[in-house]
């Protein structure tokens, strides 16, 4: 019977495993599209049906951050021999890389992806750090209306935040906001707070108080006990905050569409942008998009040892 | 070290009080037990002192100061509380050096170590100093929570029902344990439990809360032998107090839901003085004896062995009491016994007011 049992569990197991494979490979099928059409030459990004067997190229990645125009007759074999090579790879395409002077003009890419990455970092700092403060406080003193205050707080999430963006728009450009950094850093930790301080705030209640008591009356201030004592014991929620935070910010379109043109427009609404020159160059999206998946893909990584591992409360078993 | 003085304090949370007017002296080196149920208001006490709550009402003096405006790190208190009184992540070293490296200390390194040192050989924790805490099993948690307690020879010592999340046999060792340890240290202990047997067996001095009041302070012998009202008798002892509602007219005493009457002796008649009518009879369970000519006759109800000796529930009327008899001794469910009360050990209390009515009971009232 026992074993009729343990193999009828194993049969479930084996069928689960199964399972989870192919789900893993459908969520994985886009993300493979878009990396392999990155690394794809041109005239083999977009036939019928998708080539999967090429030689791997990074000619889309070097296009993705120079400025370069189509040449109307053939590169001379002389000039051709004298640039460097990933020059030359711009030139089997018959364009050629715009110079001032002699250097390299880049493309609009470099510069929109150091915007995602300054805003995105920023906000996702500030908003969990606010965030935490704020929910160690509603945690742990008595604070007059708690209950209003936090539902004040959870009720900036109950619009769709789109349904403001007019209003925001006429507000931000009223005081000189729009397309800056500031002003969509403001923005996401708006949009982030809410979130932060809730998910916090479960995560502080988790934590004894008894740790940081313990510490006052060893000689301790609140401010120290609560660096030394909360903030490590929390580090788990401030992880998973923060991941969270971090996508919202990074991924965000609508508002960065929005507010910003130039100076401080981030990578999402720049990459679609480039559909509208010319005959689309699909490589060079996919490239563009490839290379702005990895941040979230990093950051996620380094820090699921926190999201995974179970909380190590309770010095003393309860 | 130090005198500690509590006049007055009063404590509210919202509309609940935990605190009434409570007056507290616990001297130099005592090892001072607040004995009390859950709710009673021990741990509030405990944590006024400490400075991690503020009184309603009322001050607080600790070595003759009062620390009203102090906080909890300038009291100079060590805390041990039942759980959670360990850092987390931090080994048994970090945790023993963590209070010394405070900044109101600002200790030189190998003065902690030697403290570290002379702690974990006090308590025999050496060999655990690299280990990190979640490593430990309940007793040496609470050994290492003691530790940290003792390295910075605080004034107080207070705990906070320490021993009761441990196993009966551990807590039986650290409970002397903890015992010798204040003697040694000459330290003020202030102890809190609701168990009494912690408190009969390590207090100097033990003080019974009842419901944010002070039902009695005293001795342990004075606390059981006796009890100032209902309420002590019956929380402290094991078995608790037989209370039975009776009557006292002249010399005869009747408890009238069971068959027992008997005469008062001169002795005990004196010592009630002039009190008579409808009082609590209290009597303790090895102060009932087996006795032929005894005037109380009852039925085994039920029995609790407890190896020298049982507890055995006797039956009258609609009444039941214990007594506790020698091992020996058969008894069967419904036997008749014929048994008596040692007199020269029985209570009397006010029906009304729980308070003792016996001589030394009021002697004792008036001299506190």
């Amino acid at each position: 019977m026992a074993a009729v049992k343990s193999s009828g569990r194993a049969a479930v197991n084996r069928l689960a495993v199964v399972g989870v494979i192919i789900a893993t490979l459908i969520f994985l099928a886009p993300i493979y599209w878009i990396a392999s059409t990155a690394f794809k030459p041109r005239a083999l990004a977009t036939t019928v049906p998708p080539t999967v067997l090429f030689q791997p190229e990074i000619t889309s990645f070097i296009k993705l951050f120079v400025k370069r125009v189509q040449m109307n007759k053939a590169v001379d074999p002389a000039t051709y021999a004298a640039a460097p090579w990933w020059e030359q790879r711009i030139m089997d395409n018959g364009e050629r890389v715009l110079r001032t002077g002699d250097n390299v003009q880049l493309s609009g890419y470099p510069s929109r992806f150091m915007n995602s990455l300054i805003i995105a970092i920023t906000s996702t700092v500030l908003a969990v750090g606010m965030g935490t403060f704020t929910a160690y406080g509603f945690s742990r003193f008595r604070v007059k209306g708690e209950a209003d205050l936090l539902f004040f707080i959870l009720s900036t999430r109950m619009l769709p935040p789109i349904v403001v963006a007019i209003p925001m728009f006429l507000m931000y450009r009223a005081v000189g906001l729009t397309d800056t950094h500031i002003g969509l850093i403001i923005l996401y930790i708006a949009f982030n707070l809410s979130f932060s301080v809730w998910l916090m705030k479960g995560f502080m209640d988790e934590i004894p108080k008894e740790y940081e008591e313990a510490a006052l009356v060893d000689g301790y201030t609140r401010m120290q006990a609560f660096f030394k004592i909360v903030l490590p014991e929390a580090a788990t929620g401030i992880a998973a905050t923060a991941v969270f935070c971090f996508i919202t910010a990074w991924n965000e379109y609508a508002f960065a569409l929005i507010m910003t043109n130039r100076r401080a427009q981030t990578a999402p609404p720049f990459i679609p942008s480039q559909l509208g020159s010319g005959l689309p160059d699909w490589t060079v999206i996919a490239a563009g998009t490839f290379l702005f998946l990895l941040p979230v893909a990093i950051f996620t990584f380094a820090l699921r040892g926190h999201l995974l591992r179970g909380v190590t409360f309770g010095a003393i078993r309860k | 070290m130090a005198h500690v003085r509590l006049n007055g304090i009063t404590k509210r949370f919202g509309a609940h009080t935990a605190l009434e007017n409570l007056d507290l002296e616990i001297e130099d080196g005592q090892f001072f037990v607040l004995l009390g149920p859950t709710g009673a208001g021990k741990t509030t006490t405990l944590r006024l002192i400490a400075g991690l709550e503020k009184p309603t009402a009322g001050s607080i003096e600790i070595g003759g100061v009062d620390v009203g405006d102090w906080g909890a790190a300038e009291r100079d208190v060590a805390l041990v509380l039942q759980q959670y009184s360990l850092y987390p992540r931090y080994t048994v070293r970090q945790n023993l050096e963590f209070p010394l490296k405070s900044n109101i200390r600002r200790m030189a390194q190998p003065d902690i170590d030697q403290r570290v040192a002379r702690a974990a050989k006090t308590l025999r924790i050496e060999h655990l100093l690299e280990r990190k805490v979640d490593r430990l099993s309940g007793g040496e948690m609470q050994r290492v929570s003691i530790g940290r307690a003792i390295v910075r020879s605080p004034r107080i010592f207070l705990m906070d029902e320490p021993l009761s999340n441990l196993d009966a046999k551990l807590r039986e060792t650290l409970r002397s344990e903890l015992k010798d340890l204040q003697m040694k240290l000459g330290a003020t202990f202030l102890f809190v439990t609701h168990d009494q047997i912690e408190a009969m067996s390590m207090g100097d001095k033990v003080g019974v809360l009842n419901d944010g009041r002070l039902a009695q302070v005293g001795t342990p012998y004075e606390i059981y032998h006796h009890p100032r009202d209902t309420y002590v008798a019956g929380f402290v002892g094991s078995p608790a107090m037989n209370l039975l509602p009776a009557d006292l007219l002249g010399d005869r005493m009747r408890v009238p839901s069971g068959a027992i009457e008997f005469a008062v002796g001169p002795a005990l008649r004196a010592r009630l003085g002039r009190s008579s009518g409808p009082i609590t009879l209290g009597i303790r369970a090895e102060n009932v004896h087996l006795d032929p000519a005894g005037s109380i006759e009852a039925r085994v109800w039920g029995v609790e062995n407890h190896g020298v000796e049982k507890i055995v529930t006797l039956k009258t009327g609609d009444c039941l009491f214990k007594a506790t008899m020698p091992a020996t001794i058969a008894t069967a469910i419904d036997e008749p016994m014929r048994l008596s009360f040692d007199q020269s050990r029985l209570h009397a209390f006010d029906a009304a007011t729980g308070l003792n009515l016996s001589l030394e009971g009021r002697a004792l009232e008036a001299a506190e």
